[in-house]
């Protein structure tokens, strides 16, 4: 089939001006100088903030130090961290939990479906801070709705940011993204033509039957998707930083927060230049992986 | 094998009644056709029997087993859809399986049974494709092929040729009629095309406004419809349907239109005690059942060429009386040449009389 363009070439270019001046401002420009970096040792004070000097990949052997490595507070054990932060709050809580709201919702459609996605849909558009703020009470030791509720059926009241910190916030962010992951399942069950699950129902299928045989393999890119977007965002995710700061004692510092912390409290760009280029990488090598196999099943079917 | 039974059943959305109070027996091995335009409560008829709805009112019987409140799962049925709704994710053989995947069939037993349906519907060298990849009467068949597989007690089809274009229309009809005798299944057709439903039927459930206005074989429906409404709804060309005056002085009936007059010589004593003088009633005669006439034949009447189209074995000649038009079919290889002014001629023994009202008088 042959596509007319509406626009001649030199005129489509000149729309993409304004767009791609800024892309290369923001994004390109600054990830060059990055890389660029990562590779000196610059900082924000003293004399190699005025002349920083090229030493190589010091700055990267001094991140994968394996003597200091996985120590708290280096960038392995930040990773290990961000690892568990990502498969329970991402994977687990958000991914899971979501599908299977969407599922409960798609069988009992009514004002209660319509009542949960309404408050998701609040809980999800409300700003980091004010999130994180109410969840700073929610979880606080004497006076936290939490642990209000937690006392009065008799399970004690802990405190949650300084004794279960990981714990914390994960929940946090289960609650931060699920709506998301819930609202996406949700059109794509809705996507799925009612005869499919009709036919299984008169065929004879259980409801675990029917989500298993027809509804995953029916929704898979669907799944993909939301897995490469949740996970990308929940290892970039900087909002932990608000309830937690990345502590007590490094046990909530995640890659994001270990970045900030080398970056920015410390103020030495090259090793903060570093750790972004590893974590770009990382994130590429998600996505990488998550569309060879949206690819690879888009070729099977 | 079991019928099928409707005991008073009623099914409301809301404020909507879609199905209103129905009663019924479909015997076993009968297949019956629900036909009826839109919205006349037929589809959710057969989702009533498959359990994808529940009634509101009434009690659901399949054999001896009162199924009102069993799921779908539980009664033994199966359904070919509209869509076909074939799973685009498993090849053909998965698909026409699945029903006995769950059921606990081993993998064997699946692949062998599927193989030997889709080989009894010509659809055998096809096992290993995708849904994707085969034409829409192979995937219609396949639909078909996966409601027989488990061998259940009634088959329930939802107007599944209905996305088939006309020559595998005609195919796919002989085909589910001929399977459906084959096995014997009670079976339950819905559909809008009252060709289908003439042609597949047993016994035709002429459904409107979720009920059922006549249930009966199908030459029956057509030739002594219950209503104006059947009438009209069967046949294409529908029944002419012509409003009169009767007038039943002096020993004689006439039909009286504005634009004609009709002696209806013989006819007086049959209508004996049946209609009064000066009641308003409605001739209904097939296009078949009208021929060209002379003026001078008491049974013929006037009208104004409209069109005519010739369909090879027949020709349709539309005429306007008054300001309604009247259908004959006329049969024969060479059309008749028509112009101007034409009378046509009721052949009366084939004449049905309706009230205003809209249902059929029992004629003497």
């Amino acid at each position: 089939m042959q596509r007319r363009s509406i626009l001649s070439l030199p005129a489509g270019l000149l729309f993409l001006l304004p767009a791609g001046a800024f892309v290369f401002v923001f994004i390109i420009l600054p990830f060059f100088w990055i890389a660029a970096v990562s590779f000196t040792n610059r900082t924000l004070t003293g004399r190699t903030a005025l002349n920083p000097e090229f030493v190589g990949l010091a700055n990267y052997r001094r991140l994968f130090d394996p003597d200091r490595f996985f120590n708290s507070g280096e960038f392995g054990a930040s990773l290990i961290l961000t690892g568990q932060f990502v498969f329970f709050s991402a994977i687990l809580g958000q991914a899971i939990l979501g599908l299977l709201l969407a599922w409960f919702f798609y069988n009992h459609r009514g004002w209660v479906q319509s009542t949960v996605q309404t408050l998701a849909i609040v809980a999800w558009i409300m700003p980091d801070v004010v999130v994180a703020f109410a969840w700073f009470a929610f979880l606080d030791r004497d006076d936290g709705t939490l642990n209000q509720i937690l006392s009065a059926i008799g399970l004690g009241h802990p405190d949650w940011l300084l004794a279960l910190p990981m714990v914390s916030i994960i929940m946090f962010n289960i609650w931060r993204g699920t709506a998301f992951s819930m609202l996406l399942f949700s059109s794509a069950l809705g996507s799925i033509p009612p005869s499919h699950l009709e036919t299984a129902s008169v065929a004879g299928a259980t409801g675990l039957q029917k989500l298993r045989d027809i509804i995953l393999p029916l929704i898979r890119t669907h799944i993909i998707t939301v897995l490469i977007l949740i996970t990308l965002w929940t290892f970039n995710t900087f909002t932990p930083f608000l309830l937690t700061g990345g502590g007590p004692a490094f046990q909530t510092e995640v890659v994001s927060i270990y970045t900030y912390r080398t970056a920015f409290q410390f103020f030495r760009f090259g090793m903060g230049g570093a750790v972004g280029m590893v974590m770009m990488i990382i994130n590429l090598a998600f996505a990488i992986v998550y569309l060879g196999i949206l690819r690879s099943q888009k070729a099977h079917a | 094998m079991a019928g099928v039974a409707f005991r008073g059943v009623s099914k409301s959305f809301g404020a909507v009644t879609a199905v209103d109070d129905v009663s019924f027996d479909i015997h076993d091995g009968e297949i019956v056709c629900l036909l009826g335009p839109s919205g006349c409560g037929k589809t959710t008829t057969l989702r009533l029997i498959a359990g994808l709805e529940g009634p509101t009112a009434g009690s659901i019987h399949i054999g001896d087993r009162d199924v009102t409140m069993i799921s779908p799962k539980g009664r033994d049925i199966g359904m070919v859809f509209q869509d076909y709704a074939l799973y685009p994710h498993m090849t053909i053989s998965d698909n026409i399986s699945y029903p006995l995947k769950v059921r606990g069939v081993s993998k064997e037993e699946r692949a062998s049974r599927a193989a030997e349906v889709a080989a009894s519907l010509q659809i055998g060298n096809l096992l290993e494709r995708r849904p994707g990849q085969i034409s829409g009467g192979q995937q219609q068949r396949t639909s078909v092929a996966r409601a027989v597989v488990h061998k259940p007690q009634v088959f329930l089809f939802d107007e599944p040729l209905s996305n088939l274009d006309a020559k595998l229309r005609l195919e796919a009809r002989g085909f589910i009629k001929h399977l459906q005798k084959r096995l014997g299944v009670t079976s339950i057709y819905v559909t809008h095309d009252q060709a289908e439903a003439m042609a597949l039927a047993d016994r035709i459930a002429v459904m409107d406004g979720g009920r059922i206005v006549q249930m009966a074989p199908p030459l029956e429906v057509y030739h002594r419809p219950a209503n104006t409404f059947v009438a009209n709804f069967l046949g294409s060309p529908p029944m002419n349907l012509l409003p009169v005056r009767l007038e039943r002085r002096t020993g004689v009936t006439r039909f009286v239109a504005d634009a004609f007059t009709i002696t209806a010589e013989g006819w007086h004593e049959r209508l004996q005690g049946r209609v009064d003088d000066g009641e308003s009633v409605i001739l209904g005669v097939r296009p078949e059942h009208l021929a060209l006439g002379e003026a001078d034949d008491p049974w013929s009447f006037p009208g104004e060429l409209y069109a005519t189209e010739p369909l090879g074995p027949e020709t349709l000649i539309t005429i306007s009386v008054g300001d309604a038009l009247t259908t004959l079919r006329i049969f024969g290889d060479d059309p008749p040449v028509v112009d101007g002014r034409v009378h046509a001629r009721i052949q009366n023994t084939n004449l049905r009389l309706f009230r205003e009202g809209g249902e059929r008088i029992e004629l003497g």
